[in-house]
């Protein structure tokens, strides 16, 4: 049961990525990857929310385990950062690592914060 | 307008033409195999993170090795789509931007560090937070030069038996 409900979770968020990265894209025109950058800082804000939240596993394996997990993503991200270094763009491969990291942390410690203040 | 040659984002990069393009004229065909690699990409996360479990202290070795593993297959098969397998519109839909980036997570990642530093374990925090990044990066290099390598191997010998 989990495992589908995982799956249901996965087959909305990998392909919302998709859609989100494009649409952040077609509005700059800079190669720093903006696209990839929101949709991980705004998957950890949703994932730091849902642990914050009291648990209920069957949605946590959707919106969490499955949605949160497939929105956002580590290969692109890192495969960004090693091309941008390749590119000679050494400053924006820095700024994608440090900002992902600083921006997804405080994102995530933003949900975690809003899920106790509804939580009460 | 400068086309960078190789795109940035493996998911999408709309600076490269074929890609701006990919939703037209259909777009459902693409969609349908992202979600598709998506959902796999995922239940071997999943799969991974039962099998190696960590309490709230722990060393979240699940998410660091689906993320590393991830890294390296991104090198891998970028490559493969770069020097063999072009012009195949579904590939890097279906491996790429889903299995891969639904395998690997930044969220899970995120959240890994703060329920270590709220577990009393900033040590265990700090040293996930670096050692995925210090073992990503080169985990993608390895991948594509590991597969670059490979193929010259291939090209060198299959030239070598056409000239015999």
């Amino acid at each position: 049961m989990t495992v589908l409900l995982v799956a249901l979770g996965a087959a909305i968020g990998a392909p919302l990525r998709y859609l989100t990265d494009r649409l952040v894209q077609a509005r700059h025109d800079s190669v720093f990857p903006w696209g990839t950058l929101a949709v991980n800082v705004a998957g950890s804000f949703v994932l730091g929310l849902l642990v914050g939240l009291p648990a209920d596993a069957a949605w946590f394996a959707v919106a969490g385990t499955g949605f949160c997990g497939a929105l956002t993503t580590y290969s692109t991200f890192s495969y960004e950062t090693l091309r941008l270094v390749q590119d000679g763009s050494r400053f924006y491969a820095l700024a994608n690592i440090v900002a992902s990291v600083v921006a997804g942390l405080g994102a995530g410690a933003a949900g975690l914060l809003a899920a106790q203040a509804i939580a009460g | 307008m400068n086309e960078p040659v190789t795109p940035v984002d493996p998911d999408v990069d709309v600076h490269a033409p074929a890609m701006r393009g990919e939703l037209r004229p259909r777009a459902w065909p693409v969609l349908a195999a992202i979600s598709a690699g998506g959902v796999l990409g995922a239940l071997g996360r999943f799969a991974v993170s039962v099998a190696l479990p960590h309490g709230p202290g722990g060393f979240p070795w699940s998410t660091f090795l689906v993320n590393v593993s991830g890294c390296l297959l991104i090198g891998v098969l970028m490559t493969l789509i770069d020097q063999v397998w072009t012009g195949r519109r579904l590939l890097r839909p279906f491996w790429g931007v889903g299995v891969l980036g639904g395998y690997t997570t930044f969220s899970t990642y995120v959240l890994d560090i703060h329920t270590a530093l709220r577990a009393g374990a900033p040590g265990v925090a700090l040293a996930y937070l670096a050692a995925t990044l210090v073992a990503a990066l080169p985990a993608v290099w390895a991948g594509g030069a590991l597969t670059s390598q490979a193929l010259a191997i291939a090209r060198r010998r299959s030239e070598r038996r056409r000239q015999r």
